[in-house]
């Protein structure tokens, strides 16, 4: 019904006299794998704390499938079906990791149990427990962590913590899929296997992956299309080969 | 208990029945309102600067602040037995001092790098500690003890109090020192490095350690101040005589902003200004602590910086 | 079967088993003397002020300096229906109790939600500040209230419940507490708080709705403080607003972190552990020794937050503590690998920056008059 999964419209915002992101035009087709790059302090992240709503933009808009979303709540983009991972790692580290997942299957309709069912143990809440249980396991088989589950979350190591994070967002049930550098502090092994998890999931549950990253071979393997910033503004985009190879981008990396 | 409570400024009677008469009486009451208000603002004003100081660059609110004051309070009075008021003043700043970096050391620093609550929770446990150990050795009644006597004189037909004079202008001296030693000294550069960012000041060679119990140095020897200036209002010591006050005072420093020196100022003077009218007024009178701790929660909800506070956000 | 026994988390269990047995014993060997029964009272009073304020400490990460406000609202307006209740129900009427335990409850779950409103702005020692001013503001307010309402200086007076039933209820009540506020813990809305408390922004990024939560919290907890405070009416024939100063929140909180936040069972044992001490204690010292208590108290609060914080002590802590020592005697179960039951902690967690003390959502324009921040990337 809608070409585009997530289009932003003049997206910008300034704090104070720093204009962080401005003008900020981005279109995602449904189901694709989209890179999001440039230079440390382009405005990448501020991109998807504006997509997240960490931030309100001071200029523009962002539509989801067709529906404006942009100044609802945190939880009200999550309901709406954005989720997002964090470049430093957010997990809950006082919880176990299959617990982490299950605080992403919250407000999934499937296991509801309002606050007085629990209250008084009626038989919904041990389904739901149950049920909750049972999806957040098969959610991290799918990362390889179901045999970490009963760890606590500190106690990973970073590239699992990262992936727990990805499976987090994932309970969601997102229809876009924000990962913030997910390939960062993983060896070449991980990197690749990451890339194949990522692809996988996008087929799995038929979700949009948008993502910011630094390692360019996993962008150039991974993304369909990409939009490169610098400064907070839109330098290149498009097909992922044609916009790594535009000499404006290759200046930004590269300095001159 | 409230400060303006204690204070003896009253107005000296017209006893005439005229508009005029009625007039002036009126007049000498706002004077009478805006002096104590001062007085009590100044001191309220002189605990928040310690609460702003440490606040600031300890990042942490020193919930034992105005036990210490009473630690002072509990000094003078000692010294007082046996020595003349100078030597109580100075003994009561030393000791104050000893007692502010003691507790840094032992209760607040080994909590460095912990969680705000935990340090928050000690600091709550310092100042229980401080109120049961003045119990223990100096007993529960409260101990008499005159400073000195400045004695009072008449303006505008209103009598009042030199001490409350001189309250104001000892608060006011601070601030414009206090002020000018963090912009101008090398220690005070410094300390705003330290409030900025500790990581950071320590990898530009400051010693981060150092500078937090300076800090506490000077905190501490403000509320030895504050605890004289109770005393010229008030001449009894009890074991409690800090926690209400410091309570308030942290109230001033909240609505002034927090880490910022004239907002300390402010926020004390406003707060004496608010308990003041409230005492004059029989109708809300008793509800007078009721009425500031109202202000506070009215003041964080709306503006929780304070008014010239900075706003700090959280990084994703 | 054995299998399915070895299952059970007796952790989960052992304070129903525990109270459930006392109750029994106390039904048919209750104790008859004043004295006895007095303590029993102050001791389920103590495990459900503790429990309570568990729930916020413990579990929602926030620090509530007020929690003896929301009893004092309990025990006025509790203390104050049963007055007018027992004309027409009769002063030992079991609808008595539980009427003024509804009524006094419910009007300090109504204060609960009403600070649970600046609890959704402000975080760590505003917020702190924020319910001891409120604490003080309800003590206040009843202080002055006139003789005819609640009593003003002199206190309100309740009427004498039957002694000999009421420290029976009172142990029920703890059940009905303990029952509802660890099956809050226990179910997805608790994992919901403990998400919140370790990590907010996560949390929100992750669709928990914080508003609700933290409102909910602060309202159960507020509910049961009021309930602790009508028990407290009933059990002392009269409510003074000075018992509910600040100190007793601290001796409240005291509890909770001496059981270990986050452990309910910890906070039970640790309520009736100090309770008794200090009924046993102020028959003992009295006069000015009576303050070494508050010595004891204040000492024990350093020490144990300082041993369970400290980063120096760090390495020390996990090598020995409770748990370990339990393990090495008791099982070979490997410590590192915890059961799947992750609602304990005993390290105050990180959530709380000192300096950010507002939500994330401000709007951008508010921000940084003073000086141009960076963008979120670094």
């Amino acid at each position: 019904m809608n070409d585009y999964i997530l289009e932003t419209k003049d997206l910008g915002i300034s704090f104070g006299g720093l204009k962080a992101a401005q003008n900020v035009n981005i279109k995602i087709k449904k189901n694709q794998i989209y890179g999001l790059i440039g230079p440390n302090g382009a405005g990448k992240t501020t991109i998807f704390n504006l997509l997240t709503g960490v931030y309100k933009p001071t200029t523009g808009t962002f539509f989801l499938d067709g529906e404006e979303i942009c100044g609802l709540s945190q939880e009200k983009i999550n309901h709406k079906g954005i989720a997002r991972t964090f470049q430093n790692i957010r997990l809950f580290n006082n919880m176990t990791v299959v617990r982490n997942v299950m605080v992403g299957l919250h407000n999934d309709p499937a296991f509801k149990c309002t606050v007085w069912e629990s209250f008084l143990r009626l038989p919904r809440h041990f389904k739901s427990e149950k049920a909750m249980r049972e999806r957040a396991k098969e959610l991290l088989k799918i990362f390889d962590l179901d045999d970490e589950r009963n760890n606590y979350a500190c106690n990973l190591p970073y590239g699992k913590q990262r992936k727990l994070e990805i499976a987090r967002a994932l309970a969601t049930n997102p229809k876009l899929l924000l990962l913030d550098e997910p390939a960062a502090g993983m060896n070449p092994h991980e990197t690749e296997d990451l890339e194949k998890t990522v692809r996988f999931i996008r087929d799995e549950f038929d979700l949009t992956v948008l993502l910011i990253e630094h390692d360019m071979k996993f962008v150039a393997g991974l993304c369909d299309e990409l939009t490169v910033l610098n400064f907070g503004t839109v330098l290149a985009e498009g097909d992922t080969r044609t916009a790594l190879q535009d000499p404006e981008v290759i200046r930004a990396y590269i300095g001159g | 208990m409230n400060i303006s409570n204690l204070l003896d400024c009253s107005v000296m009677s017209g006893g005439g029945a005229s508009f005029g008469d009625k007039l002036a009486d009126i007049g000498r009451e706002l004077i009478t309102i805006i002096i104590n208000g001062l007085s009590v603002g100044g001191i309220y004003a002189m605990i928040a600067l310690g609460y702003t100081m440490v606040y600031g660059i300890a990042k942490m609110l020193n919930f034992a602040h105005g036990d210490i004051i009473m630690v002072g309070a509990y000094a003078i009075y000692v010294v007082m037995l046996i020595s003349n008021p100078i030597v109580a003043i100075l003994c009561s700043i030393v000791v104050c001092i000893l007692m502010g970096v003691l507790i840094e050391k032992v209760a607040y620093k080994p909590l460095r790098g912990a969680s705000p609550l935990a340090v928050l929770i000690t600091a709550i446990g310092v100042s229980y500690l401080l109120q049961s150990l003045a119990q223990i050795i100096f007993g529960s009644d409260p101990k008499f003890v005159v400073v000195y006597d400045f004695g009072a004189i008449n303006i505008l037909g209103v009598r009042i109090q030199v001490f409350t004079l001189v309250t104001l202008a000892v608060t006011v001296v601070v601030m414009v020192a206090l002020t000018l030693f963090v912009k101008m000294t090398r220690i005070g550069r410094a300390m705003i490095a330290v409030s900025e960012d500790k990581g950071a000041a320590q990898l530009m060679g400051i010693n981060v350690n150092n500078i937090i119990t300076v800090t506490f140095a000077i905190g501490s020897s403000l509320a030895a101040v504050a605890g004289l200036f109770y005393l010229l209002k008030a001449p009894t010591v009890s074991n409690t005589l800090g926690a209400m006050p410091g309570i308030k005072a942290f109230t001033a420093a909240v609505i002034g902003g927090i880490g910022s020196i004239p907002g300390a100022m402010l926020g004390g003077l406003l707060l004496g200004f608010v308990e003041c009218i409230a005492a004059k007024i029989t109708v809300i009178a008793p509800y007078t602590d009721a009425i500031e701790f109202s202000i506070l929660i009215i003041i964080l909800l709306v503006r929780p910086t304070g008014f010239l506070g900075k706003k700090r956000r959280e990084k994703v | 079967m054995i299998e399915q026994i070895k299952k059970i988390r007796w952790s989960h269990y052992i304070a129903y088993i525990v109270i459930g047995l006392l109750l029994l014993f106390f039904a048919f060997f209750g104790p008859t003397d004043r004295s006895t029964q007095f303590m029993l009272e102050k001791i389920a009073i103590s495990i459900i002020l503790a429990v309570s304020l568990s729930l916020v400490v413990g579990f929602l990460g926030e620090l509530s300096l007020g929690h003896a406000g929301f009893m004092c609202v309990g025990a006025y307006l509790g203390g104050k229906a049963s007055v007018i209740l027992q004309s027409s129900l009769g002063k030992d009427s079991v609808w008595n109790l539980i009427l003024s335990l509804l009524v006094g409850g419910l009007v300090a779950a109504i204060c609960g939600v009403i600070i649970g409103i600046p609890a959704l702005r402000l975080r760590g020692d505003y917020l702190a500040i924020v319910t001891l001013a409120f604490g003080e503001i309800v003590r206040s307010v009843f202080l002055n209230s006139s003789d005819s309402s609640f009593g003003g200086t002199l206190g309100l007076s309740t009427p004498r419940y039957d002694r000999n039933s009421l420290y029976i209820y009172a142990f029920v009540i703890v059940l009905i507490t303990l029952f509802i506020v660890q099956n809050f813990i226990r179910s997805k809305h608790g994992r919901a708080v403990t998400a919140i408390r370790d990590n907010e922004i996560a949390a929100r990024s992750t669709g928990i709705n914080i508003t609700k939560y933290k409102l909910v919290a602060f309202t159960i907890s507020a509910f049961f403080a009021g309930i602790a405070g009508v028990l407290h009416s009933f059990s002392n024939y009269t409510v003074q607003s000075a018992t509910f100063g600040y100190n007793y929140s601290i001796e409240i909180l005291v509890m909770v972190v001496l059981g270990g936040m986050g452990n309910i069972n910890g906070a039970i044992i640790s309520a009736t552990l100090i309770t008794y001490l200090d009924t046993k204690l102020s028959t003992i010292l009295t006069g000015d020794r009576a303050i070494l208590q508050n010595l004891i108290y204040a000492l024990v609060l350093i020490l144990i937050v300082i041993y369970n914080n400290a980063p120096a002590l760090k390495s020390f802590r996990e090598r020995y503590n409770f748990k370990v020592l339990f393990n090495k005697m008791f099982s070979k179960k490997d410590p590192s690998h915890r059961a799947d039951d992750a609602a304990k902690w005993d390290v105050v967690p990180t959530k709380i920056e000192m300096n950010e003390i507002l939500s994330v959502d401000m709007k951008p324009q508010n921000l940084g008059s003073d000086k141009p921040q960076k963008g979120g990337d670094k």
